[in-house]
């Protein structure tokens, strides 16, 4: 049923917040850390088990969890349209400048670090 | 009749948005259709997001957006933190586990590497801007790292609301730049493949700006570069109160 697709991505969500809180707690720090990271890694650990048992998702099941991913940029589409936007226009030439570079900096070091580990993985 | 409108509007409010959201699609795909440029869908919709953030930012001085104008309050719920994060872990599903063993390591590594950048380029584009107190200092170059680590930071260093609010308007920047630009540097950044989505989520880190980012690149590319990102502002708010505070404090 596509309701059990919907319940197992709830269920690695409830989990992976728990680890990621956990992890948060024990940091000293408020907050999740990898929460969703932790549901993700769940979530493909549970899928390939059960395949690997030739027990996968009954076609169903997969639909509910299919829905979900599908509703994820029109959900993009909704945050978007909630983000602070003035904010990031009117902080000033320090905002700009401090988050700017930072971005584009970063994004500039993709292709290098992406690289990086090609070589490692070779040698 | 307005009333009515009203009503219909406030009580229905997250069905009203998921009608806004179509909306916004079915225009958005419809213009990049009369361009000729089909994959662009994505990416103007989330930048009619944007500027439809921006407009009603500026007509209800809210920091909420569009979810700011009670007529499309649900748009708060829709594109909350909560749905936001049951949605991007769905699309973990069918995801190959060998390509996520085989950037493991770059994972890592680019977070390290992205929480450093972000906060060294942020805390010196501050000092070359004329601020002097470590703490300060701290906290904008949190803000370059995420718009959630610079309060963090701020708070814990008892750096003042002004500072704390410039760190947040950092981060902002940082998202919002990272939706509009990622699909057009992506063949320049060769962000194509698994392996430069799980680098691209732990060099960039805020979740929206990734999670917009990469779905208007390309939509399979998500739950790479979501699983590293998801770790960024929680290695940022332990790394940047701590050991960034020591070096700045060190170099000031």
């Amino acid at each position: 049923m596509e309701i059990y697709g919907l319940g197992i991505v709830a269920f690695c969500m409830f989990v992976g917040s728990f680890i990621g809180r956990g992890i948060g707690n024990l940091l000293g720090i408020s907050g999740n850390v990898g929460g969703v990271g932790f549901a993700m890694l769940i979530l493909i650990l549970l899928t390939n088990h059960f395949k690997k048992k030739e027990k996968p998702f009954s076609e169903r099941t997969s639909k509910g969890i299919l829905l979900l991913s599908s509703l994820y940029i029109p959900i993009v589409v909704a945050m978007s349209a909630k983000q602070n936007v003035v904010a990031a226009f009117e902080g000033g030439a320090v905002a700009f400048l401090a988050g700017g570079v930072a971005t584009i900096g970063a994004l500039l070091l993709v292709p290098l670090i992406s690289k990086l580990t090609v070589k490692e993985n070779n040698e | 009749m307005t009333d009515i409108i009203n009503t219909l509007f406030t009580s229905y409010d997250l069905v009203a948005a998921l009608g806004i959201v179509a909306l916004i699609m079915v225009v958005s795909y419809g213009f990049a259709k009369m361009i000729g440029q089909k994959r662009m869908g994505s990416a103007i919709a989330i930048i009619a997001g944007l500027v439809l953030a921006y407009i009603a930012g500026r007509y209800t001085g809210g920091e909420n957006g569009l979810a700011d104008v009670s007529l499309f309050a649900g748009i708060g719920l829709l594109g909350g933190g909560m749905l936001r994060d049951y949605a991007i872990i769905s699309t973990a599903y069918g995801v190959d586990i060998n390509n996520i063993k085989k950037a493991g390591l770059p994972g890592i590594v680019s977070l390290l590497i992205g929480v450093l950048f972000s906060f060294i380029v942020g805390a010196a584009m501050a000092a070359l801007l004329g601020y002097t107190d470590p703490a300060d200092i701290t906290t904008i170059g949190g803000g370059a790292v995420t718009f959630v680590v610079g309060p963090v930071a701020g708070s814990a260093l008892g750096a003042s609301s002004e500072v704390i609010a410039l760190s947040i308007a950092a981060g902002v920047v940082k998202s919002v730049l990272t939706m509009i630009i990622t699909p057009f540097v992506a063949p320049i950044i060769k962000l194509d493949n698994p392996t430069s989505a799980m680098v691209y989520g732990g060099l960039i880190g805020t979740t929206s700006g990734v999670a917009g980012g990469l779905a208007a690149t390309n939509a399979e590319l998500v739950p790479y570069g979501a699983m590293t990102a998801t770790f960024f502002t929680g290695l940022g708010s332990l790394l940047v109160p701590s050991i960034g505070y020591i070096i700045v404090n060190a170099i000031f």
